[in-house]
Order: C-alpha cells, then sequence, then structure tokens
C-alpha cells in the first residue's frame, strides 16, 4: 500500500495552480489527502502529477462578510467546526462536522477536499446542498460561481472542467429564526454515513413556514425531499407531520448493494427525517 | 540447555503455591513490558531492518478460483530496482506448508503451497513473489507481473454438496465425529425436541499490526534467522528446516514485539518461507511486511459455520440428548491446524451441562476464500453462541425461566471432576474443577439480574426496545504436554528466565516474572524473561489456547523453587545454618527467625555458586536450574456473559449498554492483566457478535479488504463493561491453580448479545446467525 | 514515468532539524520510520483508519500516513519518542497508560498518546464521555479500551496538579 510514481508540484498561488492544472497531464490536486492518500496507497488512482495546495495562503481561511459566512476551500474541517459563527450561526454544520471522520481527520481534511471527492455519504456534501451553499471555482478562464445544488453531476463527479479548481464556498447566515437539525446513521462513530438527513424548519405563527429536507447517501447525489418539503408547508408540526413527511421515502429509488439494500436504505431514511424534523422543530425559536 | 548447578533438588511432587495472594503473585503489579513499548522504543517486525536488504512483495490472486495458466513476469523484471521475481516454477522443490498433526487423516493433499501452482484457490493465493530495492519499487513492479487465469466456478458454501478439490479428492477432507451415549432413544423418549439452524459469520484476529517476516542467511556461520516471528517458533523452526531442507540448529527464529496474535499471527505461512529461501538463495536480507489489504485476504480467517441442531429434553427442561452436524468453511486450504477448530468445535459444543447423550458431525469443507484457523475461543466462541441458542429454545418451549434452565442442567461441584466419554485436542474432556451454579449466582446478583428485569419491563412499557441475555460457558487451557523453563541468577542478584513459550503481547514477561520472584523471593523488575526465541532453548510450545501461564508458569515455578533450595543450601554452608532455618526475603537470605534482617544478598550466593569458587569443585557450577511442567489434561475456566440491549427501533442498530463477563480462572497471577485479558477479549467478541464480517460476492471477491470495510470496534461502540474474576475453582491440575484467562472474555459473546436481542424483540429465537446486523433486525422489527 | 522524482526536505522532528532527500512519494510515516529511524510510528493500516501512524503537526494530531513527508517541509512533527522530557521522564500519559494497563501489545499506543496529547491540550479536565470521543479514531485490538479511559483521567489529573 504504498503510492505510484508521481511528480510533485507545490504552487505558491493560485494564479500558479491554475497554471499547473491546466499545463500538466494527468494532473490531481492534493489538498487534505485524506481521501486521495487512501487512494493512491491502495492504487486507485495513478496522477502523473500531483499538485498540492496546501501552501496557498490565499486557499484557507473563513470570514464573516456581511450575512454570509466565506470558507476558503482549503480551510480544514476542525477550523470551520470550531469557528465561533459556525457555532453560533449555522450549528447544523457544526453538527455535522463533529461526525466527519476523527479529530486526527479533520485536522487535515479540507472543506474543498470534501466537496470535490463528492462521496454520496459525506455529511459535508449534504449539508452544503441543504445550506445552498455557493461554490467558487477558478480556472484559466476566470472565475464562477455555482449553486451546491448545481455542483454533483452524478456519482462523484463535480461539475468542475478537469482545468479547474474549487477556491471557496459560501453560507448565507440565516436571517429568519429556523431550526435545523443534522442526523445520520453510520456503523460506527466516525464512519461514513449511511444515510443522512438534514432538515431546517421555518415557523410562521406557530406552524411550520417552509420546510427544507436534504437526504444523503441515498443516492449518487444529495436528494432534496421535495414532496415533504411541500407538504409540511402550512402545516402544524406534530408527529403526524413529520410521519406523512418521512413516508415520502417510500418514493424514493435508492442505491443499492449486498450491505444496505435499497429498502433497508428507503426506511433508514424515513426514520432520520422524521428524527431531523424533531429535533429542528425542538430547536426553532417559535415565540 | 544443560541440567546446571544443581544435584538433585527435584522440586517434587510440585508443592502447590498456597491459595490466596502472595507478595507478588495475585497483586496488581505494573507489567515490565511496558517502558519500551510507550516510549517507541519496541522492536516490532517493521521496526527489524539489516543492512543492504531487499524488500519482497506477494502478487496474489484476484480471482477466487481458477486455472492457472500462465504469469507473465517480464515486465516487472525489467524494472530497475528489481533483483528477482519467482512463480511456483522457481519454488518447486518446496513441498507445501504443513499442518500439526492430529488425529485426523488424510488432509495432506489440501495443504498450500507457496505459490500457486496450477490452481488458485482463494482471491488473495500467492502467485509470485517480487524482491526489489525498497517496498514502493517491489509494489511497482508487483503490479507489472501479469497472471493468465481461467475462472472455475468457485465453492462459497460450506453447505453445499461438496465438490471436487483435485481428482479423486472432494472439497470434503474429513468428518469429525464423536458420540456417546444412546442419542436415539433420548429422541425417541423425549418430552421435547427443539431443533435449530444457526450461523456464525466469517470473522477473524486482525491483529492491529499486520504480519512482518525478515530473513538473513549468514554465510559466515551457516545459520539462516528469521525475525518478526511469534506464537510458534519452536514448531515453525524445525518445519522451516525440514522444508528447506537444513539442520534445525541452523535456523533460527527471533520474536521481537508482537502486535497481538489471537491465534492468527506466528503461524507458518508461505510468506515465512518465501523471506527463508530468498535470503538464501539472494545471500540478502529479505524483509516482507504484510500490507492491510493482505491481511485480510492472507492472513488466516476463522469462525464460518453452519449448524444444524437438534435437542432432546425432558419434561423439566433437563438435557437427554444433543445431535448436530455442523459445516465448517474452511477455506482454500487446510492451514497449519489442519482439523482443530472443528474438532474443538464438536468437543466443547456440550459446555457447562450435564448432557447424557451426544453426537456431532463436523463436516470439514473448503472452499474458495481465505484458508481459515484458529482465532480466541476457537470453536467456543462458535459453539458456546449455537449451545446457548439451545438452552434459550428449552426455555422458550417448555415456558421456561432462561436462568432456570441452564440451573437445571449445569454440572454441580458434587459431579466434579466430570468426565465425558468425550475427546477434544487428543486428550480426554474432564471438567477438572468448578462451582458452575455458584459462579451463575454470582454473576446474577452483581448484575442485579432480578431488579433489572423489572426494570426493563417498565422501559418496554415505556416504549423502548430493551432485553437482557446471558450465556454460559466453558473454555479449556493449559494445553500440555510439557514447557521447560530454566532460571538463573547472576552475581549482582539479577535472574534471567528463559522460557520456550512466546508473547504475543498480553504480559507474557510481567506473569513469569511474578512467578519466578514469587517462589524465589525476590523484586520481580530483577527478572528478565527471555521468550520466543529459538537460539536461547531448544524446545518451547509458544503461546496459544491460554496455555502459557498454566504450562510456563508452572515450569517456572517449579524452576525458581529449585533455584531457592539451591541458594539456601548454598547460603546455609557460608552462614553456618541449617537451610531450613533461612528464607529469602527482597533478594537476600535471611533467618526465618528474623526476616527483616538481610543476612547475604542472593547475588552473592550466586558468586559462591560461580565456576571459580572453590564450593563448586567437582560440581556443576551457577546458580540455575532447568524444570519441565508436563500436564496430560487441559484445565477448564468457565463464565457468565450477561448483556443489557437497546435496539433502536428506527434503524435496527443493536446498542449494548450494559455487559459482564464472569470467569473462574483459577487464580489471578496479576488480577490487572487478567482484567485487560477479559475487556480486550469481549470487545473482540463483540465485534463478531455485532459489526465484523468478511464478506464476499457471488464471484468470490472479497469485500472486507480495509478497515473501513472490516468493522473493528472503536471505543464509541464498547458499553461499560463489568467483571468478576473469580478464583473459587482453582486447578487441582498445576502447583499454581491456575486456569487460561485468554478467551473467557470472548467465548460466550455471541451467546449472551443473541439472547438479549432476542428478549428485546420479544421473539425467543428470532436471531439465527452472528453478526446481527441492523438491516435484520429492522427487518425482524416489521415482520 | 520513469525516473523516481525527488526531493530534499527539512523539517523538525522532536525538536531536531532533519533533513533527507526522499522520492516524492515517500509518505511521513515511512520516511519517520525508515529515513529517521523512528520506529515509535507505527502503520497498522496504511489508509487512515487504524490511528497508530498518529503524530503531532505542529501541535495538531494527523495520520502520518495521509500525508507526504515532502509536505511536512518547514513543519514541526512531534512523535512518540518526543513525548518524554529531555532527562528521559516519561510524559504523564505515558506514565498512566502503564499505572493502568492501557496497552497490552502497544502496537496501538504511540498513536494513542500522540493523539491524547493534543486533546488534553485543548481538553485539560475532560469527561469520560469526551475522551471516548477523542480516541474513537485509534483502534486498538487488544485492550478493550476502558483501560485507556482511566489512564487518560488520571494522566489529565496529574498533568493539572503539576
Ligand atoms: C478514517 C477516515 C474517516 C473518514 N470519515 C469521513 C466521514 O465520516 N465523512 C466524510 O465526509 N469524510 C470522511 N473521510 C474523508 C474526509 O476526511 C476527507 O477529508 C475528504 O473526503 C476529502 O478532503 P481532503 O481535504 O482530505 O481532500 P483530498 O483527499 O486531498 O482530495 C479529495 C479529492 O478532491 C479533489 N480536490 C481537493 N481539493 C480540491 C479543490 N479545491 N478543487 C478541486 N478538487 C479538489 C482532489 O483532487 C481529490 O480528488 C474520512 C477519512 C478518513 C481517513
Ligand atoms: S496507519 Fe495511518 S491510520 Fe492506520
Ligand atoms: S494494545 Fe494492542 S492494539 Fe492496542
Amino acid at each position: 500500500m504504498k503510492p505510484p510514481v508521481f511528480e510533485y508540484h507545490r504552487p505558491a498561488s493560485l494564479t500558479e495552480a491554475v497554471d499547473m492544472l491546466g499545463g500538466l497531464e494527468n494532473a490531481r490536486l492534493l489538498a487534505g489527502g485524506q481521501s486521495l492518500m487512501p487512494m493512491l496507497a491502495m492504487r486507485f488512482a495513478f496522477p502523473d502529477h500531483l499538485i498540492d495546495l496546501n501552501r496557498i495562503p490565499a486557499l484557507a481561511g473563513i470570514a464573516e462578510d456581511g450575512g454570509t459566512l466565506r470558507v476558503g476551500a482549503m480551510t480544514r474541517q476542525r477550523d470551520l467546526l470550531d469557528h465561533p459563527v459556525v457555532r453560533a450561526r449555522l450549528p447544523m454544520l457544526a453538527e455535522a462536522l463533529e461526525q466527519v471522520g476523527h479529530r486526527q481527520t479533520r485536522n487535515r481534511g479540507t472543506v474543498g477536499g470534501s466537496l470535490c471527492h463528492l462521496d454520496p455519504a459525506a455529511e459535508l456534501v449534504a449539508v452544503a446542498t441543504a445550506l445552498d451553499a455557493e461554490l467558487e471555482i477558478a480556472g484559466p478562464r476566470g472565475a464562477r460561481t455555482l449553486p451546491m445544488a448545481a455542483f454533483p453531476l452524478g456519482f462523484m463527479t463535480p461539475a468542475l472542467e478537469p482545468d479547474e479548481l474549487l477556491t471557496g464556498l459560501r453560507f448565507a447566515l440565516p436571517a429568519l429564526p429556523q431550526g435545523a437539525c443534522f442526523t445520520e446513521f453510520a456503523r460506527r462513530h466516525g464512519d461514513y454515513a449511511i444515510v443522512s438527513a438534514a432538515a431546517i424548519l421555518w415557523p410562521r405563527d406557530g406552524r411550520i413556514g417552509r420546510a427544507s429536507i436534504t437526504l444523503g447517501g441515498v443516492g449518487p447525489v444529495p436528494v432534496r425531499l421535495e414532496a415533504a418539503e411541500a407538504a409540511l408547508a402550512g402545516q402544524r408540526a406534530d408527529a403526524e407531520s413529520f410521519a406523512a413527511a418521512a413516508a415520502c421515502c417510500g418514493a424514493l429509488d435508492p442505491m443499492d448493494d449486498a450491505q444496505v439494500p435499497a429498502w433497508y436504505r428507503r426506511r433508514l431514511a424515513a426514520t432520520l427525517v422524521r428524527r431531523a424534523l424533531t429535533t429542528a422543530w425542538e430547536r426553532a425559536d417559535v415565540r | 540447555m544443560s541440567a546446571a548447578g544443581e544435584k538433585d533438588y527435584q522440586a517434587s511432587p510440585s508443592p502447590r503455591l498456597a491459595p490466596g495472594a502472595g507478595r507478588v503473585v495475585g497483586q496488581r503489579v505494573t507489567r515490565l513490558e511496558d517502558a519500551p513499548l510507550v516510549r517507541g522504543d519496541g522492536m516490532f517486525a517493521a521496526d527489524v531492518s539489516f543492512p543492504r536488504q531487499l524488500a519482497m512483495r506477494v502478487v496474489r490472486s484476484p480471482i477466487a478460483h481458477g486455472r492457472l495458466l500462465s504469469i507473465d513476469t517480464a515486465a516487472a523484471r525489467a524494472l530497475p530496482g528489481v533483483h528477482a521475481v519467482w512463480t511456483a516454477a522457481d519454488v518447486a522443490d518446496i513441498p507445501p506448508i504443513p499442518f500439526r498433526a492430529t488425529k485426523v487423516r488424510g488432509l495432506e493433499p489440501y495443504c498450500q503451497p507457496i505459490l500457486a501452482a496450477g490452481r488458485v484457490r482463494y482471491a488473495g493465493e500467492p502467485l509470485a513473489v517480487v524482491f526489489a530495492d525498497d517496498a514502493y519499487l517491489a509494489e511497482d513492479a508487483a503490479d507489472l507481473v501479469v497472471p493468465d487465469i481461467e475462472e472455475l466456478p468457485p465453492v462459497l458454501d460450506a453447505t453445499a454438496e461438496p465438490a471436487e478439490f483435485l481428482p479423486g479428492h472432494s472439497t470434503e477432507p474429513t468428518v469429525v465425529r464423536k458420540e456417546y451415549g444412546d442419542v436415539a432413544a433420548a429422541f425417541r423418549d423425549a418430552h421435547a425436541i427443539v431443533e435449530l439452524a444457526l450461523s456464525v459469520g466469517r470473522h477473524s484476529g486482525v491483529p492491529l499490526e499486520t504480519r512482518g517476516a525478515i530473513a538473513r542467511y549468514d554465510a559466515s556461520r551457516d545459520l539462516l534467522e528469521l525475525h518478526g516471528a511469534a506464537k510458534k517458533q519452536h514448531w515453525n523452526r524445525d518445519e522451516i528446516a525440514r522444508l528447506l531442507g537444513r539442520p534445525p540448529a541452523g535456523v533460527h527464529l527471533f520474536e521481537g514485539h508482537v502486535g497481538g496474535g489471537f491465534g492468527v499471527r506466528g503461524e507458518l505461512y508461505p510468506e515465512d518461507l518465501l523471506v527463508c529461501l530468498a535470503a538464501l538463495r539472494l545471500r540478502r536480507p529479505v524483509k516482507w511486511i504484510e500490507d492491510r489489504r493482505e491481511h485480510m485476504v492472507a492472513t488466516n480467517h476463522s469462525r464460518q459455520q453452519h449448524h444444524r441442531i437438534r435437542a432432546a429434553v425432558d419434561g423439566q427442561g433437563r438435557l437427554l440428548a444433543i445431535d448436530d452436524v455442523f459445516f465448517h468453511d474452511q477455506g482454500g486450504y487446510v492451514r497449519t491446524h489442519g482439523a482443530r477448530v472443528v474438532d474443538l468445535a464438536a468437543g466443547m459444543l456440550p459446555g457447562p451441562y450435564r448432557l447424557p447423550a451426544y453426537r456431532v458431525a463436523g463436516h470439514f469443507r473448503l472452499t474458495n476464500k481465505t484458508p481459515a484457523a484458529t482465532y480466541r475461543a476457537p470453536g467456543r466462541f462458535e459453539t458456546t453462541f449455537v449451545r446457548e441458542r439451545v438452552m434459550d429454545a428449552i426455555a422458550a418451549r417448555l415456558g421456561l425461566d432462561r436462568v432456570e434452565v441452564r440451573r437445571r442442567n449445569l454440572v454441580t461441584p458434587a459431579e466434579m471432576p466430570h468426565a465425558r466419554p468425550l475427546d477434544t485436542l487428543g486428550t480426554a474432556v474432564v471438567l477438572d474443577s468448578g462451582d458452575y451454579p455458584g459462579l451463575l449466582d454470582t454473576a446474577l446478583d452483581r448484575f442485579g439480574w432480578t431488579a433489572l428485569q423489572a426494570d426493563l419491563a417498565r422501559r418496554r412499557g415505556a416504549g423502548e426496545c430493551v432485553g437482557a441475555g446471558i450465556g454460559f460457558f466453558v473454555e479449556k487451557s493449559g494445553l500440555g504436554p510439557s514447557d521447560g523453563v530454566r532460571i538463573a541468577v547472576d552475581k549482582t542478584g539479577g535472574v534471567e528466565l528463559i522460557s520456550g513459550a512466546a508473547s504475543v503481547g498480553q504480559g507474557v514477561e510481567t506473569v513469569l516474572a511474578q512467578i519466578c520472584a514469587e517462589a524465589l523471593g525476590i523484586d520481580y523488575r530483577r527478572v528478565r524473561v527471555v521468550r520466543g526465541r529459538t537460539d536461547r532453548i531448544e524446545f518451547g510450545n509458544g503461546a496459544h489456547a491460554s496455555r502459557v501461564t498454566v504450562m510456563s508458569g508452572s515450569a517456572t515455578y517449579r524452576a525458581a523453587l529449585a533455584v531457592r533450595a539451591m541458594a539456601l543450601e548454598t547460603a546455609a554452608g557460608l552462614l553456618q545454618a541449617a537451610a531450613s532455618e533461612l528464607s529469602i526475603v527482597d533478594g537476600h537470605v535471611v533467618r526465618l527467625a528474623d526476616p527483616g534482617a538481610p543476612l547475604m544478598p542472593l547475588g552473592e550466593v550466586a558468586r559462591h555458586m560461580g565456576p571459580d569458587s572453590a564450593l563448586m569443585v567437582g560440581r556443576t557450577p551457577g546458580l540455575s536450574a532447568e524444570r519441565w511442567f508436563h500436564s496430560a489434561h487441559m484445565t477448564y475456566p468457565y463464565g457468565v456473559h450477561l448483556a443489557v440491549v437497546r435496539i433502536d427501533r428506527g434503524t435496527g442498530e443493536v446498542r449494548v449498554e450494559r455487559y459482564l463477563v464472569a470467569n473462574d480462572i483459577g487464580r489471578a497471577i496479576n488480577p490487572m492483566l487478567v482484567e485487560g485479558q477479559l475487556a480486550g477479549g469481549f470487545v473482540q467478541g463483540l465485534g463478531g457478535a455485532l459489526f465484523e464480517e468478511f464478506r464476499y460476492d457471488e464471484t468470490g471477491q472479497p469485500l472486507s479488504t480495509t478497515f473501513a470495510d472490516y468493522l473493528i470496534p472503536t471505543l464509541a461502540e464498547v458499553p461499560p463493561l463489568d467483571l468478576i474474576v473469580s478464583e473459587q475453582a482453582p486447578s487441582p491440575l498445576n502447583p499454581l491453580g491456575v486456569k487460561g484467562a485468554g478467551e473467557g472474555g470472548t467465548n460466550g459473546v455471541g451467546a449472551a448479545i443473541a439472547s438479549a436481542v432476542d428478549d428485546a424483540l420479544r421473539r425467543p429465537g428470532a436471531v439465527v446467525s452472528l453478526p446481527i446486523l441492523p438491516r435484520t433486525v429492522h427487518a425482524l422489527l416489521r415482520t | 514515468m520513469s525516473a523516481e522524482p525527488v526531493r530534499t526536505v527539512a523539517f523538525g522532528v522532536n525538536g531536531e532539524t532533519r533533513e533527507a532527500t526522499i522520492p516524492v512519494r515517500r509518505t511521513l510515516g515511512d520516511v519517520l520510520r525508515h529515513d529517521f529511524g523512528l520506529t515509535g510510528t507505527h502503520l497498522g493500516c496504511e489508509h487512515g483508519v487504524c490511528g497508530a501512524c498518529t503524530v503531532l503537526l505542529d501541535g495538531r494530531a494527523v495520520r502520518a500516513c495521509l500525508m507526504l513527508a515532502v509536505q511536512a517541509e518547514g513543519h514541526e512533527i512531534r512523535t512518540v519518542e518526543g513525548l518524554a522530557d529531555a532527562a528521559g521522564a516519561l510524559h504523564p500519559l505515558q506514565q498512566a497508560f502503564c499505572d493502568h494497563h492501557g496497552l497490552q501489545c502497544g502496537f496501538c499506543t504511540p498513536g494513542m498518546l500522540t493523539t491524547l496529547v493534543e486533546f488534553l491540550a485543548d481538553c485539560p479536565d475532560p469527561t469520560a464521555a469526551q475522551v471516548r470521543v477523542a480516541i474513537s479514531g485509534n483502534l486498538c485490538r487488544c485492550t478493550g479500551y476502558e483501560s485507556i479511559v482511566a489512564a487518560v483521567l488520571d494522566a489529565a489529573a496529574r498533568m493539572r496538579a503539576a
């Protein structure tokens, strides 16, 4: 389990990195290495060039900017988790980050790396979708932005051209009172989720004004449970409505494999949706 | 090892160590092993390096079953830094890996060649080896080796009709049968018969350190050394010597630190022979370190069995007979254990219960998976699960309490020793000692079993899905036939203890040092324990089957007593006293009448016994002795496991909330170490009960090849554990009264958790297989 | 690729600057072990799960199997060999592991210790529950973990008192 031969590059600036990415054949970006290094060790990946993003200061950092929180792609998961604004204003993000691997992997693993790796079960992928994060992408043709919902094209395939990289993302800091919850089912602590659910409820007049429900691990890309979101709008926030919302998971067409058959994923999804909604409502400020 | 420095101080006939805690035996002293390990100064296999060494890399079969047509090694050979690439043709003179003989015959055709020839029989089987300047290059080269394999349909189900292994040999080399009593009559006259089909999943020891083997050949002394050895140095040495056509004295094995054994580490594997052969042929040291993905397909698997069991009982729920047919999924080849696990399973299945009649047929079957062998509590984890499922089924059938059914069937102290007309591992099964009902009561009491039932009922009323379970087990330990230890005291009073035992991380050094120190009257920290090497002692039985404390411990006790007697006799002469008036305390000779006044340090006595001492003229010098301990019988520890589980109805997840292991081990030399064994064993059992499984797809591709797919419990999955280390029933079979403590923590976990899950589901008999997966439980909740 | 690309790197290891010219693909774990002879850092899986290879990178616990050694350039690495003090006295965590039988084979121990050094620096007065989460990323196959939790709580108390 030793990595194959590659050439190693260490750009000091974003421009340099973009140039390298455009200029080198079969190049791969190295962020925290917590997914790429195992893939190299197992020889699932054979890049000719590794472009190490760890020495580009501009790519890391967290800044509050008006109503948004801007997070550099190379920000360590640990730093985002510890950030006071995240703790205070985006607790669901913290809740998800706590379940990404372990302390040691979060010390190294980056926010951008997780999004670009795009594992269907990755917590950050689900929660960035739920929070409607906006992604910043750089390439030889300049910078562009993309809503998170448009980022996953398919199984582990981000909407990046081969010569583009993710530079950061923005989370809108919630203005309206809301309650949110991220919950997942994994076999062991720190494992990737088998299924995860992120729910946000915006109360109005003691009822549910608007609902957002996102499922991770069900399909190759995160799934918004739109039927349930629509059904919940205007409803009373009680066990009955939440159960009805959860029942919408019956219509899902999840991934199916020997370990986790589709029927079981569907039931896990229903359980987690119900739980996430219940907790989100408990956390919502309904006064 | 020569009979040294002694006339005839026979410590005979095995004086017994007085019951209760001694000055150092029975004390929770800290371990001698720890200091280098916490500093990072350990010497594990991968830490051994020699100048000019080459790295070996194994090319493994990507296919479960097929005809090996050819292997193209040209590209690998051409890579700079590559020194050699071998396939079966290059090692055709080396016979397959042998097995340690048991009564079972006819296994030879099933042994594994060191490189596959003609057929491949499991994904992961060694096909070729590459030798290169370093491990990175070796892996590059191995990737360039291209085997051409014509796929054959794989055999993946040991319960299916046997297929052909080789012309004239079926995939069922043997059926282990045991029987006593009138089974047919018992079933005919039974009040009730319960019948179950039960499976145990494929899992194994998976130590945190992978295997490693480093060989070097010293031509100047014509000596071949193998480092990274463990567990069975002497047997392995003898076999390596035989297979390579060398005299045993020209081959030495060295055990350094070992990162966990659990049965799988230290067996003789193809890679051990390959590095030795390469060191001889290439005349350079050769190092092989298994990587984790290799480990998951190359190192012994274990456990996978399917049982079809029937039990006949009378109206009171007393067992009249058991009739069990089981299928043991051995994988691609027979390995060094032969059919031992099947034999143990068959011999140990009756456990702690009075069983008038018994019949068992263990079908030993080859499949196209990684070969299997022993893993902590081999044959017992499996059969305790099976037997205790039967006891729960009897309770359910007769409407009896689960505990009561067990109580009615347990062998009582009055029936001890309890001989069964049955043998296992070639020794008769005689339960040597024990108070089974007594330990059951102690455990239930400590767990608060009665109050617990009420509490669980209340919680169920509140909608929770909770239950309690029980598993009673009998272990075996102290497999003979013999072990020897040599103890020598130097002029400074330091003690060297040389043993043929091995250590796989359990604390063997500390335990032997404690026993030595107790008998000799010294500080245990002055004992340096030498183990795991063939160059210091010519016999040894290594470390397995929970035998070290019993066998090597007893030999240590006898040798230390002999040294003590010699020291006192010499001191008596020097001090003009009678030896019977003297003792040794804290490393000094004292008068029994005045033990607080040291008269002479032990080192001084040793100096007077040196080769240039006038006292030794005409005698063999040295304050040293070698003693052996022989045992024809095993000793049987026993115990109870109790569990409380909570099931998450939404996911089917089983969380163990509380757990208790009660284990009688006769005497705890160091209770802290015993607790460590039980706690560690328990978590391994928990893995087998709920998490760990080597899965295969329908083509025989292994699916559990990383630590992300093979789920070893982390701290977060481990419940609070309560332990009862009982010393109610010292073994009459050895001077220390000890029984092994290595396996009782693992043995009953599958049984107790299955019982608790049934109870939580309120469905007796719901659990029929291990591991108990969330999706299975979830499905049960819906039906 | 043909010729193996190499680089010369320099970084601090346990307070000393170490330099080596190494193939760029060599992991930090391998370089510590083979090039610098610091074999206390163990490799149990080489894919990031077991935690045995954990070292401190500028004070943060990271997997040494998931970093290239060239990435450590200019950083400070602390390994298990750097935990005892200059006079050789054991770190309180090391001592507590001995006292509480927090190790059996000792293979997982270096990674446990380094992980815990960071954890106790961040959280000097942890609860047992916090300890359980802190080392859930370190597998131990021998101890059953409970004795490790006891050792950590004891070490934390000793360190607070010191
Ligand atoms: C033991 C363990 C447990 C884990 N558990 C979880 C878990 O529970 N949940 C979870 O979500 N993850 C888990 N992970 C993976 C997580 O830790 C990784 O951090 C994450 O998946 C990848 O982030 P990284 O920064 O390490 O990226 P890398 O591994 O360096 O890169 C991942 C991929 O993204 C690409 N990439 C990286 N950055 C960019 C960029 N800025 N622009 C374009 N492409 C880029 C790389 O080229 C590569 O293909 C676990 C990892 C380990 C080792
Ligand atoms: S070796 Fe690095 S985590 Fe296992
Ligand atoms: S002590 Fe052996 S793995 Fe932890």
